[in-house]
């Protein structure tokens, strides 16, 4: 037997990054009663889970992915009694809008399918559309509207379980990072930059676009690329546009979405993204990408374009190959677990892969289908 | 970028001396400007159609005004210049200029940031009333429009811009009710050691002092603010504690509100620039050696924008940016004219850092704003948020505390409250106010219309 420094600090699970993924997780283990160690870089919820267009959208995703998605806005719904805060949730419904014909086809197919996996979808035409939502423009002709979807403020989120985590024990430890994970026979041994070590039996790795290089540094690498999705902010008007209001054109350039917040302002993002560089934690916002979603976005909602933009900004997020997740258990190292790379769209999912992970990582087992997400299918 | 041409952002003192300075080598920079007409904040011209005299306009300071005013326009032919211009943001291909709904991406080899300064403000319970205005706004009015920002206005805060300001507004027929400056005789001849370096400027000071007292305008050191009041939603007096602890009150119907300046130091941010902490002006600024080489190579400053050292020296500053520019770009440069720029701008250098002192920045106001005082006025967040953010929500630095309780999150991004919140989110932290960071810039560094689109 191996014997171990005795000021390293043990714990059931160790999870290396404190994203929307981690905290999340951290606070159902404490919920399965395990005892949790979360190993955070800078501060909780400051990476994309900090940064993101905040939409809390099921609509359009994988088909496979619903049913994690389902138990997510279950969730979202319920943060209040669950964590003590809403972070800004509001279910305000999501409209789908595309220009053409081919993109209103894929509209109507995804409609019909989705309905099995629990989700129900009203197909407009635009008139319709433009009657029940007014400031939806011309051009727009046929509209997916998914009355129980919303958005939520993704800088109070992510820290918010951060501290709910907190409060029901489990240790968060910010401002350190995670240079080393190894596996003896029985246990993980995290090393830290600052010099400390932990140790725990199990081991989650959400450590967003930086856990391709933790993954592989156990063999197990994947098709993977950094980039950042570009947001900006207009200044505030009268709280008007009820639903997120995203274009599903399958045009890159076309691919605007908008929200307005309660206090006013639009949030919008879409379009090309930048890559990101992962060595000093940066995406670039081009401002030429500003320039580009303008004509977009004012195709959504012409009256913005009477608006003023007073931000800009990105955020560092992992695609991997297949625009889906890696979120289950490792294929090679008893105990590794994964829940990274979320491919755009993991601030909607975040409250239900924590639980999830929990579970599973808890149990051994959970409800929610997750073979398609699983590391294995890239070997 | 090499073929490429020097690009001076800025065409106030700083900024015209550097292009000057690169025309006299046979250069043809582009200067930028946001303003329509060229003068920067002091020496801002008035529109067009108006006629009032260097000497009405800029007092003391005429002939400099005018000097700058008229080699400027001698410059004209040897510039492309582009009036009411903003920078508002960095590409790869180059600097994002917006006029009107125009955006052009301006490519350059090396650029010079002469963006000046705007005012430093610590909030007080009232300050968003309508008729409250920043110092600067309220000879802005003056300057630019003739316009009295009110009949009977007080004069709040800290620093010589005080003075000058009331007795400019005395000069335009309205009497100042009172002026309040938060420093105390004694410190202000603390500072003066060092200012006796230039001692017409003190002279001059200690002028507009007189010329207000002799006209019975009551100067008060060493105050406190404590409110700024209203009635029927307008500025209608200020609350002040006295040196001595007691609590007055004068009537006005304006207050103009200034604690010394701070440097707009956005550009060189999104370029990347580094910062450092500079403790006599209490902020952070792009570091910068003597001649204003910022950590990036093609980036340089001058002026208020980094340093606040005033105009002449803002002046000396800009040739000097622009020296340096010539010489990393292989034209000669004698080094006697690096020298005597050089001891110039120590002169000021010392004065600088001895106003800082005599005007010091009372960050010790932070501590004592009351909770429900608005601080951040884009957003409407209180004192009482901020301290939310330090304490309950345990963020350790100002953009943790943007992200979650939101100040600065606004139009101005921070421009106007960033300071201030810095010293609540220090106070309630009980650590120095350089550990809570500076508040990032994002573009568009001004608000940017939806409708723009590029011209190329
Ligand atoms: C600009 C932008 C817009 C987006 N818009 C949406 C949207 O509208 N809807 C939606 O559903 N999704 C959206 N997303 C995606 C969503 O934000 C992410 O999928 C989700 O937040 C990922 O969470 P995470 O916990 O996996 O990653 P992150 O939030 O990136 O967290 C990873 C954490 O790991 C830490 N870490 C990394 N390395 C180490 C180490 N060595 N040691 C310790 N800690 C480490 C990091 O500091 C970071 O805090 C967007 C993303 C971005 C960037």
């Amino acid at each position: 037997m191996t014997t171990y420094p005795t000021n390293r600090m043990q714990a059931d699970v160790i999870i290396v990054g404190g994203g929307f993924m981690g905290a999340a997780t951290a606070f159902f283990l404490r919920r399965q009663g395990l005892s949790v160690i979360l190993l955070e870089r800078n501060l909780v919820g400051q990476a994309a889970s900090g940064v993101n267009f905040g939409n809390v959208r099921r609509q359009s995703r994988y088909l496979g992915q619903l049913p994690l998605a389902n138990r997510s806005r279950d969730i979202w719904i319920n943060l209040p009694r669950l964590i003590g805060e809403d972070a800004e949730f509001v279910m305000s419904g999501h409209i789908l809008v595309t220009t053409s014909e081919k993109d209103g086809a894929r509209l109507e197919k995804y409609a019909v399918d989705c309905k099995p996996y629990g989700l129900d979808l009203t197909i407009m035409t635009g008139d319709q559309a433009r009657a029940k939502f007014p400031m939806v423009g011309p051009d727009i002709r046929t509209v997916s509207y998914s009355p129980l979807d919303g958005h939520a403020n993704p800088r109070l989120a992510a820290p918010a379980f951060g501290r709910a985590a907190r409060r029901a024990g489990a240790r968060v430890i910010e401002n350190t990072e995670v240079c080393a994970i190894t596996k003896t026979s029985e246990d993980f041994i995290v090393e830290t930059r600052d010099g400390h070590s932990f140790q725990a039996p199990l081991l989650q790795i959400s450590s967003g676009a930086w856990g391709r290089a933790m993954a592989a540094s156990f063999g197990e690498d994947i098709p993977f690329a950094a980039n950042g999705p570009q947001m900006g902010v207009t200044e505030p008007l009268p709280y008007r546009i009820g639903p997120v209001i995203g274009s599903a054109s399958s045009v890159l350039e076309e691919g605007v979405y908008l929200r307005q917040v309660k206090r006013g302002n639009i949030v919008y993002g879409g379009g090309r993204r930048s890559v990101a560089d992962l060595v000093a934690k940066r995406s670039p916002i081009d401002p030429l990408n500003t320039m580009r979603q303008m004509p977009y976005l004012a195709r959504l909602v012409p009256q913005i374009a009477r608006l003023r933009v007073i931000r800009t900004w990105s955020g560092v997020e992992g695609y991997v190959g297949d625009n889906l997740p890696i979120m289950g258990p490792s294929s090679k190292v008893p105990g590794l677990f994964y829940a990274f790379g979320f491919c755009g769209h993991g601030f909607q999912l975040g409250p239900g892969v924590g639980m999830t992970m929990a579970e599973l990582i808890a149990t051994g087992h959970t409800d929610i289908p997750l073979e398609p997400f699983h590391i294995k299918r890239f070997q | 970028m090499a073929d490429e041409p020097v690009i001076v952002i800025g065409a106030g003192p700083a900024g015209t001396r550097a292009a000057q300075r690169l025309v006299q080598a046979g250069l043809r920079p582009v200067v930028i400007d946001e303003n329509d007409r060229q003068g920067g904040q002091i020496y801002r011209r008035q529109p067009e159609n108006f006629h009032r005299t260097p000497e009405k306009l800029y007092g003391t300071e005429a002939a400099k005004a005018t000097a700058l005013h008229t080699d400027f326009d001698l410059l004209r032919p040897h510039i492309d210049y582009h009036p009411g211009t903003t920078v508002w943001g960095v590409s790869d291909e180059g600097l994002m200029t917006v006029c009107g709904q125009d955006v052009t991406i301006v490519p350059f080899s090396r650029v010079i940031i002469a963006s000046g300064a705007t005012d430093r403000i610590m909030p007080v319970p009232g300050w968003t009333t309508p008729g409250a205005y920043s110092l600067g706004a309220a000879q802005i009015a003056l300057k630019a429009q003739a316009c009295a920002i009110g009949q009977k206005p007080v004069f709040m805060g800290t620093g010589p811009l005080l003075y000058l300001v009331a007795w400019q507004y005395l000069q335009a027929g309205a009497r100042p009710a009172a002026v309040l400056d938060t420093s105390a005789l004694s410190t202000r001849m603390k500072g003066l050691r060092r200012m006796a370096s230039r001692a017409r400027v003190v002279a001059n000071g200690v002028r507009y002092m007189a010329d207000l007292a002799r006209a019975g305008v009551r100067l008060h050191a060493g105050i406190t603010p404590r409110a700024i009041e209203a009635s029927n939603n307008q500025v209608s007096g200020v609350t002040w504690c006295d040196s001595r602890g007691r609590l007055r009150q004068v009537s006005c119907d304006a207050v103009g509100i200034g604690y010394g300046l701070r440097s707009e130091t956005q550009l060189a941010d999104l370029l990347k620039c580094d910062f450092t902490f500079d403790p006599c002006f209490t902020q952070w600024r792009p570091h910068v050696d003597r001649n204003g080489r910022t950590s990036r190579p093609d980036v340089y400053l001058a002026g208020d924008g980094v340093l606040l050292r005033g105009a002449d020296a803002a002046e000396a500053a800009g040739q000097l940016a622009a020296c340096a520019v010539l010489r990393d770009g292989g034209h000669g440069v004698e080094d006697t004219e690096f020298t005597q720029l050089h001891e110039t701008l120590a002169i000021m250098n010392r004065f600088g850092r001895g106003l800082a002192e005599a005007f010091p920045w009372p960050a010790h106001l932070a501590r004592a704003l009351p909770d429900e005082t608005v601080v951040c006025r884009c957003e409407n967040i209180t004192a009482g948020e901020i301290r939310r953010a330090a304490g309950e929500l345990d963020a350790p630095e100002m953009n943790r505390a943007k992200a979650l309780t939101r100040p600065g999150m606004g139009r101005c991004q921070g421009r106007m409250c960033g300071l201030a919140a810095a010293e609540i989110l220090a106070a309630a932290r009980n650590v120095p106010v350089r550990e809570v960071g500076r508040l990032r810039t994002a573009a568009p560094v001004k608000p940017l219309p939806l409708n723009c689109t590029v011209k190329s």
